[in-house]
């Protein structure tokens, strides 16, 4: 029951990969992959935005704990996670403005990003601790990131052949992430 | 209720958040707003939460019946357990906080009142997944009676015949959970060993092909045996209904 | 923006969400739990339910709100409404079902971030009255639990051999259980969208010969 940092990390990245294993961030994912230089800033920003609300929604569980009011989880950990997306947003913006000028356009579409709330629902379902929190929202990040560099070389080099026209567009996108999925289970019982 | 609800709530503060602009709406106008929907938004769901109260808690329990029973056929009542890190076993009263490190059972009785096994959970790291498995233990031959699944991901057909292969769930029809000499921990641990390799009662035959998900039942009845056990065993006296 | 809407208008209204902006097959919005939780037609189905009274009931709310929430803080309070209603049916599934509960696991609490519903009360409701609002989400809810449903019986069929689970097959079917995995839920949107995209050409072709 006691996993390591180390597996939950490897998990996150891989074996459960949160696009191509658990469906979360979908959206981005068929969005934003169309172009490599568009799909790294996006991953990039969403681990960044996924770090800082898995620490906020740490604190908040903490918090909705104590006082027995588990029934309100849901609507701070959505308000939260905007929250944080703004502060995120605003602190580029003073200490940063070449990196905000880079995610700047990203960062509101992250408010909608499923695999932000599945990070702060997942860590308070199986009740992970302080840095097991953190490793996994960086695990999960990671593996975003991952996944949509993955799929943005690959449609990238897809621009070069010749695909049949009925095929062309997203339901081409869903073909390749299926049988990217299909590789990512071959990592399945790699974090022991 | 709603009086704690409310000033908790992070919602308003939201609005100073926005940038002031020339034409920009009053903040009182946005507090206003903000203070109305979470108010509305509050009792939405503390009455939402509360007519579902009793409905949510009746399926939980009948939930939890249903999988004690399967472990233990011969069961009829169950009551909740604690067994305490000292070594204390007290009955578990009320949903109140459980101490840290107190493991939680299930002992259920039969018809007649007589004590007719424990049931407890585990769980270890799979294929996919937490697998979550429930399994029967009975006082009389100190073995494992009984096995079930609480919750798992693992890949259907393959890993999920934990659920339904014959073979392998004969393995717990009377698995060796005797304790050592000074009644710390197990005597022999329990162990999941390849397809067709098992030779004493403590150990597990895996399923031919999902070795991985076989491993993680046996792992996850051997951590919490073993924890559990040496503290249940010598009070097994104060599980018997007065 | 005329509150009163007409008979054909609102059937037109309604009939939008399911045929020419199908959320799934057409806007191919709320792609997590499209794929995530049809993995057989009952799990699809109540999917489809849950999704729709949050987009029903959010929509409504966000109506009767819209002359007297001002522009700033609107994406805050669509959000809080949303959240509101996802956590009433959070806890109504759970009332009627654990079995469900534990099948449809998060994806019931990530109705959130659904970004059909953010849409429809971002694009419609803020703009209009109560009534033609909730039809147009009514429109959108029948039309994502379409899509749901087509997903999850073409992927219970083939990888259950089953069908809302009466048995289908013979006992010597062989499920494709590549069908109820990840990848098997890529591959039959796919497929989906492959069909409707050679129907819409071959359409096409014939209006123009």
């Amino acid at each position: 029951m006691h996993e390591t940092a180390f597996q939950i990390f490897v998990n996150a990245l891989l074996a459960n990969n949160f696009v191509l294993a658990m469906f979360l961030g979908l959206c981005p994912f068929l969005g934003v992959s169309g172009k490599l230089e568009t799909a790294f800033p996006m991953g990039i920003a969403t681990t960044f935005v996924m770090l800082v609300a898995s620490l906020c929604a740490y604190g908040l569980n903490l918090l909705l704990t104590t006082f027995h009011l588990e029934f309100l989880r849901l609507i701070s950990y959505i308000v939260i996670i905007a929250s944080s997306v703004q502060l995120v947003e605003m602190v580029l913006k003073k200490y940063s403005p070449t990196l905000f000028r880079a995610l700047g356009i990203y960062l509101p579409l992250i408010t909608t990003n499923c695999a932000v709330l599945g990070v702060a629902l997942f860590q308070t379902a199986r009740e992970y601790d302080f840095i097991q929190s953190m490793t996994f929202s960086f695990g999960g990040g990671a593996g975003f990131t991952l996944a949509l560099v993955l799929m943005a070389s690959v449609r990238e080099r897809l621009q070069l052949s010749s695909v049949p026209e009925v095929a062309q567009g997203t339901a081409l996108s869903l073909m390749l992430a299926g049988i990217l999925s299909l590789a990512f289970m071959g990592f399945a019982g790699l974090g022991g | 209720m709603n009086q704690t609800v409310i000033p908790i709530h992070p919602a308003p503060s939201q609005a100073p958040a926005q940038p002031p602009s020339p034409q920009a709406t009053p903040t009182g106008a946005m507090l206003r707003t903000m203070g109305l929907v979470s108010t509305i938004c509050g009792l939405i769901i503390v009455g939402a939460y509360q007519s579902t109260l009793g409905a949510v808690a009746a399926n939980k329990k009948i939930a939890l019946e249903r999988a004690v029973f399967k472990v233990i056929p011969a069961a009829k009542t169950i009551a909740e357990f604690v067994a305490l890190p000292g070594g204390e076993v007290k009955e578990k009263v009320g949903a109140g906080e459980t101490a840290a490190g107190a493991l939680t059972f299930y002992a259920a009785y039969d018809g007649s009142g007589q004590l007719a096994g424990i049931a407890a959970e585990g769980g270890a790291k799979g294929y996919a997944d937490t697998v979550r498995i429930m399994y029967g233990y009975s006082p009389t031959c100190a073995c494992i009676v009984g096995l079930g699944v609480v919750s798992m991901r693992e890949t259907p057909g393959i890993g999920d015949k934990i659920i339904t292969d014959k073979a392998f769930l004969a393995n717990f029809v009377s698995l060796d959970a005797k304790l050592n000499g000074e009644l710390k921990a197990l005597a022999n641990e329990i162990k999941t060993v390849k397809h067709g390799a098992k030779t004493n009662a403590w150990q597990i035959d895996a399923i031919s092909g999902a070795t991985i998900t076989s491993r993680a039942v046996g792992k996850a009845i051997n951590e919490s045996a073993q924890s559990l056990l040496p503290r249940l065993v010598p009070n097994l006296d104060k599980l018997k209904k007065s | 923006m005329s509150t009163i809407a007409a008979a054909p208008r609102t059937w037109d209204e309604f009939m939008e969400g399911i045929w020419k902006q199908n959320p799934v097959f057409v806007m191919v919005l709320g792609m997590c739990p499209t794929l995530a939780v049809t993995v057989s037609g009952v799990n699809a189905l109540s999917m489809g339910v849950a999704t729709s009274f949050v987009l029903v009931c959010s929509c409504a709310l966000v109506s009767l709100m819209r002359s007297f929430t001002p522009k700033e803080v609107r994406i805050a309070v669509y959000i809080v409404i949303i959240a509101t209603f996802v956590t009433v049916v959070d806890y109504a599934i759970q009332a009627i079902s654990l079995a469900l509960y534990d099948a449809l696991g998060a994806f019931i609490q990530l109705i959130v971030v659904n970004c059909i519903i953010l849409g429809r009360a971002e694009a419609h409701a803020s703009k209009n009255a109560p009534v033609p609002a909730m039809i147009n989400a009514a429109g959108m809810g029948v039309g994502f639990t379409i899509g749901l449903l087509a997903l999850g019986v073409v992927r219970e069929i083939f990888g259950a051999g089953t069908l809302f689970g009466v048995s289908l097959f013979s006992a010597n079917f062989q499920p494709w259980v590549i069908m109820v995995l990840p990848p098997g839920g890529f591959f039959v949107l796919g497929s989906w969208l492959l069909l409707f995209s050679w129907w819409a050409r071959r359409k096409e072709a014939q209006q123009n010969a």
